[in-house]
């Protein structure tokens, strides 16, 4: 997925965001909720459409000051896809 | 010592409701048969007001409520809509109207569209006064093209749902092409739970065995040719399957659903119950109902469960099953769900299931209309 030069995005059935009851950001769907924890919130927050995933990658060592996320952050990408929380943007 | 600064209060504390559904009114220009709405509903006060409805929205937010649902009778019969998912959308509600298309023009699609609505799921109707007869099937169905196609222009997903019921659920297999057809992304086949309506219409809505296996060999084959394209959920009747379930995922967990004239209810059917009081929004916040009130009080948790329930591994998983069903059939809100094997009332389960082999049956239908209603003056 390193090479996937596209661009991930929340996909349209989704709407993601900051719950203050729940203390972390969750993905609505109709009739339905997934509570994410830190990392994932993390991941998804930056999943614009407009940031490629090594971008992504970059941004959360730069914003968490650490090393060698790229493992982890393909890793959940490739579930999020496979949930279909995210699409690609190719254009 | 991190917990020292949580107050007392706070602690103890239950989540408060996930999901808020506003009925917002019990018109409805269709006169479905297998309707779960109270049979009475002609008796029902009038209708909340726009404020009303607001107040209702405000709170139940606050309390961290995340789904916003309309749904009725036909919430597109009211005109303020409009501002109730502009609300619900700004407080970051995620906002679904529940609606039959019928009544939903372009310049009302681009106004809810414009307010922040997020989804819309269209229900399929087919116990219409000409229940067996295709053409209505493809009268119904030329309407959700059109209104599929409109809301599909508008960017949202087409999800539909269709209740199953005796006299459609041999049209499966042409339903499922349909809606695949219409280009639906998700379909919902919900058997009619035996409520309201469709409770006065059992006999005839009920579906032999035969049909039942039938519709879900239809359904295995339709899955397994759309796959991803169109996700397929097929919901099982819980006589047939003799599985009690949680009322709405627990009474007073996560549900809280508001009725036309203002009485808040832990699942939309349970104003139904005998000896309790229904809390009036107008009178109580959403946080004294939640939390405090008799009613959401009454059957939440386990241990107020009959005694058949306490001793069972499965208390946990399904809270002794559905109280409305409980009601409607022993007449005892608090008895074990008859559906469940191990109810000493299980054998009305049975005997319903036997009448819907019976060949030959007259089955008339009593349909939704306020005519009834009135005539009828009874819940269920």
């Amino acid at each position: 997925m390193t090479q996937h030069p596209a661009r991930p995005a929340i996909h349209r059935l989704f709407r993601f965001q900051w719950e203050p009851a729940q203390q972390a950001h969750v993905l609505l769907y109709p009739e339905g909720m997934v509570k994410l924890n830190q990392s994932a919130g993390e991941i998804l927050k930056r999943c614009d459409g407009a940031r490629t995933v090594p971008q992504i990658v970059a941004d959360l060592e730069a914003a968490f000051n650490a090393s060698g996320l790229a493992p982890e952050v393909e890793a959940f990408l490739e579930m999020a896809d496979a949930q279909n929380w995210i699409t690609w943007n190719t254009d | 010592m991190d917990t020292l600064l949580v107050p007392p209060d706070a602690m103890q504390r239950r989540p408060g409701p996930l999901w808020l559904l506003a009925e917002v009114t019990y018109r409805c220009p269709l006169h479905c048969a297998f309707c779960y709405n109270p049979v009475d509903f002609a008796q029902a006060g009038p209708e909340l007001s726009t404020e009303d409805w607001l107040k209702v929205i405000r709170e139940a937010r606050a309390l961290g409520a995340a789904q916003f649902g309309i749904s009725g009778g036909e919430p597109l019969l009211r005109d303020d809509i409009e501002i109730l998912v502009r609300e619900a959308r700004a407080l970051g509600f995620y906002t679904n109207l529940i609606t039959s298309g019928v009544g939903l023009t372009e310049a009302r699609l681009a106004a809810l569209k414009d307010a922040g609505l997020d989804h819309i799921q269209l229900s399929f109707q087919d116990a219409t006064r000409e229940a067996n007869d295709l053409i209505t099937n493809t009268r119904t169905f030329d309407l959700k093209r059109k209104v599929a196609a409109m809301t599909k222009a508008a960017g949202y997903p087409t999800v539909i749902n269709c209740v199953l019921h005796r006299t459609n659920i041999d049209h499966l297999d042409r339903i499922i092409e349909m809606a695949a057809e219409i280009g639906a992304e998700y379909l919902e086949l919900a058997n009619t739970q035996y409520h309201g309506w469709a409770f006065l219409n059992r006999q005839a809505l009920m579906p032999s065995a035969a049909q039942l296996a039938e519709a879900e060999a239809v359904t295995e084959r339709w899955k397994a040719r759309l796959g991803k394209k169109m996700r397929i959920l097929f919901v099982t009747p819980d006589y047939q399957t003799k599985k009690p379930k949680k009322c709405m995922n627990g009474w007073g967990e996560v549900f809280l659903s508001v009725t036309p004239d203002g009485l808040a209810l832990p699942c939309h059917t349970a104003r139904m119950l005998p000896g309790l009081e229904f809390p009036d929004v107008r009178d109580h916040s959403i946080d004294w109902i939640w939390h405090d009130s008799p009613l959401f009080n009454r059957f939440r948790g386990t241990a107020w469960l009959p005694s058949t329930c306490q001793s069972c591994e499965d208390k946990d998983k399904d809270h002794g099953g559905c109280r409305c069903q409980a009601f409607m059939l022993t007449g005892d809100p608090g008895a074990t769900d008859p559906v469940c094997p191990k109810s000493p009332d299980h054998a009305l389960i049975d005997a319903a299931l036997a009448e819907a082999e019976k060949p030959g049956v007259a089955r008339p239908l009593v349909f939704r209309d306020p005519k009834n209603s009135t005539r009828l003056g009874r819940a269920f």
